[in-house]
């Protein structure tokens, strides 16, 4: 079910401010595309225009294409709710929902859409996502307790259970593991590393090593100062940025020499 | 010095050292006691003395000494920066002193006063056919009115307040939001006679409706607009980003995520917000005096005739001046304040049952 991304000519705005401008790039599906890049240059804008969540910050604009398969994201009459339904995203911070219980959480983007479904099928649903997001044997005995209860690694595939449950598309990974320890980190790279069977997955990093262990292709970003637009300075296949990148400013970057 | 400084760490040698830079001179745990205790003891005296007749001025002395002399004495023994710590500290402590003397007291004298004719049957009984200076009577007809009066105003504020705040902060962008917090704020400080008198020329004097509670009702709506919307507004904007982004990027719509999501998280707050309000307007009297006119009979009905309240039978109780009047205005202060209370006690168990939930 994973779908190509085929962005073109973007940009976007935070009101008058143009954060990245003319950014042209291909997602294959089912691969894992990592952005790199120093702070501020916009991959989590980028990111965020990938599924119409831009949008919600006040003064939030795009212009441009966003392709998914055939269907252009921002073309007239497209609901960006349906949009988010087809695409989805983890947060840099979890973000479980507090009032909610760890199985509510997981149910919670079936439930809160006003879908009505046996309980079965929703343990069902709950089940096979907590599977999916390698959680399940750590929560099956407490899915009725709070999921504000569990560590910031647990809470985080908490989030990916959540986001995988309404079987989306392609999912959004924006710093995923900034806020965990390493092991929980590790948990999460296998577990990107299994959902790309079934997912087109973009994640942002600021970790090389992370980008070099989890992705298929890269994606380096740069800005040519402060208050300036970020650009896309190049892609290619993880190994070719890391080995021998085409661009001078991607190898300082990665080098360190830089940023 | 040495006997003034105590709970020091129990190292195993306490040979004599030089002092450690990171070790000083602390005073005792029961200095500040001690200094308390002597401060309102000489406060007593100089009051004594002086023949000062009003234990307020006895007291502020005593607070005063209090907070000086632990200043001296902290300066003297803990330095310079422990001294300030102990100045602010104390300082806090007064105030707090300051701040609930008065309401004990208060309580303290509406319990006293208040308990006297405080039982079954002034509670299920009315004024009707009893003159004020007999003793008897009773508070039903205005708690009756008070119920009905207070119930309506929330049923009309509690849902246009919550929607305003709603609006405010999840959509109200731009000029309008701008109006309408404007006029919230406005109407935050519109006195209640003001109020009063608005409904009293609009409804009662240019529609021609008669007195009623209905009509005291729309002025304490008005009163109690604002506070909901604020109250609201203030627990609505704690709610993190986050969560509404995280529902949103599930493919929730926004009005179910608001819904959902946003409300629920906040309903602990929102429920004390709007029963610290309710409170509030439980105690009005300006509106119900222009409005509701008073009773001495029981009137079930808030939309036809006069009614009494409990702040009106209080007022009115109090006028009529003699002793049997004077307890029952008492007693009815007591009933009000426990309305007050458990309308209070109410919203915390709201708040804590609703809380979100961190446990294990
Ligand atoms: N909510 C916002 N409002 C205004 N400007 C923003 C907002 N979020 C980000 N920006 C600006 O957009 C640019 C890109 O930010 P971001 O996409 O967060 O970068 P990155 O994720 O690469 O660190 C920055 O210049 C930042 O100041
Ligand atoms: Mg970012």
């Amino acid at each position: 079910m994973a779908k190509r991304i085929d962005v073109g000519g973007l940009n976007a705005y935070y009101g008058n401010h143009k954060a990245i401008e003319d950014i042209s790039m291909t997602v294959e599906p089912r691969s894992v595309t990592a952005f790199i890049g120093p702070s501020g240059c916009g991959k989590s804008t980028f990111l965020r225009t990938l599924n119409r969540m831009h949008e919600v910050t006040p003064g939030g604009r795009v212009e441009g294409k966003v392709m998914l398969d055939d269907e252009n994201l921002y073309g007239p009459g497209v609901d960006p709710v349906s949009v988010r339904r087809t695409v989805g995203m983890v947060f840099q911070r979890p973000n479980p929902f507090p009032t909610m219980s760890i199985y509510e959480n997981v149910a919670a983007g079936i439930r809160l859409n006003g879908g009505r479904v046996r309980k079965a099928d929703m343990d069902a649903i709950v089940e096979k996502s907590l599977k999916g997001a390698n959680l399940w044997k750590e929560v099956k005995d407490r899915l009725n307790k709070p999921g504000a209860g569990l560590s910031g690694g647990q809470q985080q595939r908490l989030c990916i259970a959540r986001a995988i449950a309404v079987e989306p598309q392609v999912l959004l990974m924006d710093e995923p593991c900034s806020a965990l320890d390493p092991i929980s980190t590790l948990a999460i790279e296998d577990l990107i590393g299994e959902l790309k069977e079934q997912f087109t997955i973009v994640i942002v990093t600021h970790n090389m090593q992370q980008a070099a262990r989890v992705s298929d292709r890269t994606a380096f970003f740069n800005l040519a100062g402060v208050g300036q637009p970020g650009k896309l300075v190049e892609i290619d296949d993880t190994a070719r940025i890391f080995s021998n990148p085409s661009v001078q400013a991607t190898e300082d970057y990665i080098s360190g020499r830089f940023g | 010095m040495s006997d003034v400084t105590m709970e020091q760490p129990q190292v195993a040698d306490r040979a004599p050292q030089p002092r450690s830079s990171l070790r000083q001179p602390r005073l005792p745990r029961w200095a500040p006691p001690a200094v308390a205790i002597t401060a309102a003891a000489v406060g007593v005296a100089i009051g004594l003395g002086a023949g000062l007749s009003s234990r307020i001025q006895w007291g502020l002395i005593a607070a005063l000494l209090f907070v000086l002399g632990m200043y001296g004495l902290a300066a003297r023994v803990e330095g310079r920066r422990q001294a300030k710590d102990r100045l602010a500290t104390s300082l806090v402590w007064v105030c707090f002193l300051i701040a609930v003397v008065p309401l004990l007291s208060l309580a303290w004298e509406t319990v006293g006063r208040g308990s006297k004719v405080l039982d079954g049957s002034f509670l299920s009984h009315s004024m009707s056919g009893v003159l004020t200076i007999q003793p008897g009577g009773g508070v039903y007809h205005a708690i009756i009115g008070t119920l009905e009066q207070v119930g309506i105003a929330t049923a009309i504020a509690a849902p246009v307040g919550l929607l305003t705040a709603i609006y405010l902060v999840e959509y109200g962008r731009g000029r309008l939001a701008k109006v309408v917090t404007f006029f919230v704020d406005v109407m935050t400080g519109v006195p209640s006679i003001v109020a009063g008198l608005f409904v009293l020329s609009f409804w009662i004097l240019m529609l021609d409706f008669g007195y009623s509670g209905f009509a005291g009702s729309m002025a304490l709506a008005i009163l109690m607009m604002p506070v909901v919307v604020r109250s609201t507004e203030e627990m609505l904007k704690l709610v993190p980003n986050e969560l509404r982004e995280a529902s949103l990027a599930l493919g929730v719509p926004k009005w179910r995520t608001i819904l959902k999501v946003v409300l629920p998280t906040a309903i602990g707050g929102i429920a004390t917000g709007v029963t610290l309000a309710v409170a509030r307007i439980a105690g009005e009297t300006a509106p119900i005096v222009l409005l509701v006119f008073g009773s001495q009979v029981i009137n079930n009905n808030p939309f036809d005739g006069a009614q009494s309240s409990l702040p009106y039978y209080i007022y009115e109780q109090w006028a009529a001046g003699n002793e049997a009047s004077y307890d029952r205005a008492w007693a009815a202060a007591l009933v009000l304040i426990a309305f007050v209370m458990i309308l209070n006690l109410v919203a915390r168990g709201i708040a804590r049952w609703k809380a979100p939930k961190h446990g294990r």
